[in-house]
């Protein structure tokens, strides 16, 4: 898991890391490499399925909190009959998974239909890898890490659209073929919004883009690309894109439960359909890991005095938030129509990040820039994207004034 | 522009969020079992027999099983069976007196058309049962509730029913008056059978001595039932 | 000749003969993509991070959708059904296609020095490969770029609502 040479950072920084070599310390060395990779494999998927199994229930304490009530407070602990704010809920719902039948429809593909929800989590169990969660703790290093995160990514689709497909049910091929307009289209934006980020950063490399925002100006403010007029952009992008990539609430039209009950989760019961949440949960919180890696600075502390709390602190911290945006966001938009989701990435978010891609590529030409003319880079780059944000708002709501309502 | 709205939304959710924590005007949620609302003074469910005397539900019981309710009832929920002596002579008190919850539409109708105030409105709802045959087939034992807990529940109508109750029995005891007194005209218009009944299961054991409030309204000499209660 | 390039041949050429031999097109289209995976794994067992994880960003994650979305979106015409597959009519395109492949595959593959002495692994950077694309490659990554815009825009024609007398639909 190590990228650097871990003795240099004090003890809480390379802690994972020491444990780590601590376990596999009695190995000969032509197997310590192996252990040490099934040992950070382990350790990741331990750390995010505790968790999906925190944030299912966050989510339902923040739903309910934004609806005025409390959201799951009473299951608890077993044996023990003591309640913990609903703390044993996650518990309870996997116990209540494992144990309902696993019911496959008779007319459905039974291979392709147990193969989805397995392909579905591999895949986002892969997007981790290159997540770097620490200054010390990367999984693995590869020079090409955002173009493996989002060619994993990619993968997930097509595993939604076998669910689909294998259910042999009308509201799942329709959940199927909406995920595929969806995600295709939402694609384009989201490889669009970070391309400026390596543009900048020069290189594909995520523990070289957090390195690259670790410095701070005047002492005090950090250098994320979020800072910066094009990142600011990219980074809203991104986070639209995400939405409709997850699947999230509002854009959560290939679930939809009101109208394709549960789309290509329809067919699904038990277990299969614990894995789909899994991975919808473990797809939301890489692309927030990965959010925080491109534009929130990765692990990087936010002022430098803090810095002494470890980095992976940090970046949970961000991931954190961010996951708490995406829930605040889910309580509350509602869902958009299948013409208005492919209208705003077409007409507005794929535009708008084009127009960034030459932001960026300004910022890039006008590094040099100093005194003056960095007051003029700055106005110019933010001209460079509000003004395009403006006009193609205007078009994207026009005709769409306030509505009128008349009674027969 | 475009996201203002969006922003604003934000902003509400937020603000719902935050206030569920600290506001108690948000944060509406009774958590059932363990907390409960006060139920409003008129909710009704299903009925429930008077009895005047805890000591003795059974033999208190307002009820004289005139059949009326029995009669009267839409969906035909009730039976009764008058209590006789070994002779045949009815002493007006049921015997039986079964009530099929399962059955009954909460109308009131019998509430209504009791003349003896015996009948009322109940407001227990937690009688979810296993048995769904005999467990919602409420029989006399089950039905008889005091005064006492009449007044619990409905407090201003069961304050009227029982200055009703005791007005008539004040006219009741005039007239008996006049009657040993050589005035038997008036006696002769007041004293009909039911009152009469009233009167003499008053005599037994007297309605408690709820005194009548000042808003209590001006009942007719003839029990009327109660409803709808007056707002004090 | 390593096992795990035997296997990965394997797995690339069995997906495809099977994605061919089926008769259920969505079958065939998901075997196809695992085929396209196969590729991107001959990618990275030779050490072009880049290229495989493009292979599996623009095929797996996007060509094999379009072409899911074509199987679901069209249906079978009766008109042309009259055409069987053995015909004439079709024998000679398809010669003339799969021929043309075939020679140019052939060609490309006779033509490129095989060299089987070891040599040291061209360990390409992506920074430099965007310096030789950039650089060396312009032109070529140009006309890539102008042939992709122009059927994107032949595309947009196509769907694009014509005037409004082509809207006649025979159904």
């Amino acid at each position: 898991m190590s990228a650097h040479p871990a003795n240099a950072l004090p003890l809480l920084e390379r802690l994972p890391v020491a444990l780590r070599d601590a376990c596999t310390s009695w190995l000969p060395e032509s197997w310590r490499w192996l252990a040490n990779s099934l040992l950070s494999i382990v350790a990741i998927f331990v750390v995010f399925a505790t968790l999906f199994a925190l944030l299912t229930l966050a989510e339902r304490k923040i739903l309910g909190r934004v609806q005025n009530r409390p959201g799951p407070n009473r299951a608890p602990l077993p044996f023990l009959g003591i309640r913990t704010y609903g703390l044993a809920q996650p518990l309870a719902d996997g116990i209540k998974m494992l144990t309902k039948e696993d019911i496959v429809p008779r007319g459905a593909d039974r291979v392709l239909h147990f193969l989805a929800p397995v392909a579905l989590l591999a895949f986002s169990i892969l997007t981790f890898a290159v997540i770097p969660y620490g200054r010390a703790l990367l999984p693995v290093e590869l020079d090409a890490a955002v173009l493996y995160f989002f060619a994993a990514g990619a993968a997930t689709e097509l595993a939604i659209f076998m669910a689909g497909w294998a259910s042999r049910n009308k509201y799942s091929l329709l959940a199927a073929m909406r995920a595929l307009a969806q995600l295709i289209s939402y694609e384009l934006p989201l490889l669009l919004s970070i391309v400026p980020v390596v543009l900048v950063a020069g290189s594909l490399s995520t523990s070289e883009i957090v390195e690259q925002q670790g410095t701070w100006l005047f002492g005090v403010f950090p250098q994320w690309h979020v800072f910066t007029p094009w990142g600011f952009a990219g980074f809203l992008i991104f986070f639209v894109a995400a939405l409709a990539e997850s699947n999230r609430s509002p854009f959560d039209l290939p679930e939809a439960e009101s109208e394709l009950i549960a789309g290509h989760l329809t067919e699904y019961s038990g277990f299969k359909y614990a894995l789909f949440f899994m991975a919808e949960y473990f797809g939301m919180c890489a692309l927030s890991g990965m959010g925080v890696t491109l534009f929130l600075g990765g692990w990087q502390a936010p002022i430098p005095a803090l810095a002494f709390i470890p980095s992976y602190g940090w970046f949970a911290a961000k991931l954190l938030a961010l996951l708490f945006v995406f829930m605040w966001i889910r309580a509350t938009f509602p869902r958009l129509r299948i013409d208005q989701l492919t209208r705003l990435a077409w007409k507005f978010l794929v535009p708008l990040a084009l127009v960034n891609l030459f932001t960026a590529a300004f910022w890039v030409l006008s590094s040099g820039w100093a005194g003056p003319l960095a007051f003029a880079r700055w106005l110019v780059a933010g001209t460079l994207v509000l003004g395009p944000f403006l006009v193609l708002g205007r078009r994207l709501s026009a005709g769409l004034g306030p509505r009128t309502y008349r009674y027969a | 522009m475009l996201g203002s709205g969006l922003l604003q939304g934000l902003a509400v959710t937020a603000k719902n969020l935050a206030g569920s924590f600290h506001d108690p005007a948000r944060y509406v949620t009774t958590e059932y079992p363990e907390q409960r609302t006060k139920l409003p003074e008129n909710y009704r469910n299903f009925p429930f027999l008077v009895h005047d005397d805890p000591a003795d539900p059974n033999g208190t019981l307002r009820c004289v099983a005139c059949q009326i309710c029995e009669k009267e009832c839409p969906p035909q929920c009730i039976y009764i069976v008058m209590e006789r002596d070994e002779k045949g002579k009815a002493l007006r008190r049921p015997k039986v007196f079964d009530l099929d919850i399962s059955v009954c539409i909460s109308c009131q109708i019998c509430v209504e058309v009791c003349p003896f105030d015996a009948i009322k409105m109940d407001q227990e709802y937690e009688i979810a049962t296993r048995n769904r045959f005999g467990g919602l087939l409420l029989h006399r034992e089950d039905l008889s509730k005091s005064n006492a807990y009449y007044h619990q529940i409905h407090p201003t109508e069961a304050a009227g029913v029982d200055a009703a109750l005791a007005e008539q029995k004040a006219k009741q005891a005039a007239a008996k008056a006049a009657k040993a007194a050589p005035a038997p005209k008036a006696a002769a218009t007041t004293a009909t059978p039911a009152t009469a009944a009233t009167a003499q299961d008053s005599a037994i054991s007297p309605a408690p001595a709820a005194p009548p409030p000042a808003s209590a309204p001006d009942t007719p000499a003839n029990p009327a039932p109660a409803n709808p209660p007056p707002d004090a | 000749m390593s096992l795990a390039f035997l296997l990965i041949a394997f797995l690339t050429v069995a997906t495809a003969a099977v994605a061919m031999a089926l008769r259920n097109l969505v079958r065939s289209a998901l075997l196809l993509g695992a085929s396209w995976a196969g590729v991107a794994a001959f990618y990275l067992w030779a050490g072009a991070e880049f290229l495989a994880f493009a292979q599996v960003l623009v095929y797996v994650g996007a060509i094999s959708m379009v072409v899911l979305f074509a199987v679901l979106l069209t249906r079978p015409s009766r008109d042309e059904g009259a055409v069987s597959p053995a015909s004439a009519g079709r024998l000679l395109p398809a010669l003339i296609a799969g021929g043309s492949v075939l020679g140019v595959l052939v060609g490309a593959i006779v033509g490129s020095p095989l060299r089987t002495a070891a040599k040291p692994p061209l360990a390409f950077t992506v920074r430099e490969l965007g310096l030789q694309l950039m650089g060396p490659h312009a032109a070529s990554l140009v006309v890539v770029g102008a042939l992709l815009t122009v059927a994107l825009l032949g595309a947009v024609v196509i769907a694009a609502p014509g005037r409004p007398g082509d809207r006649e639909d025979p159904r």
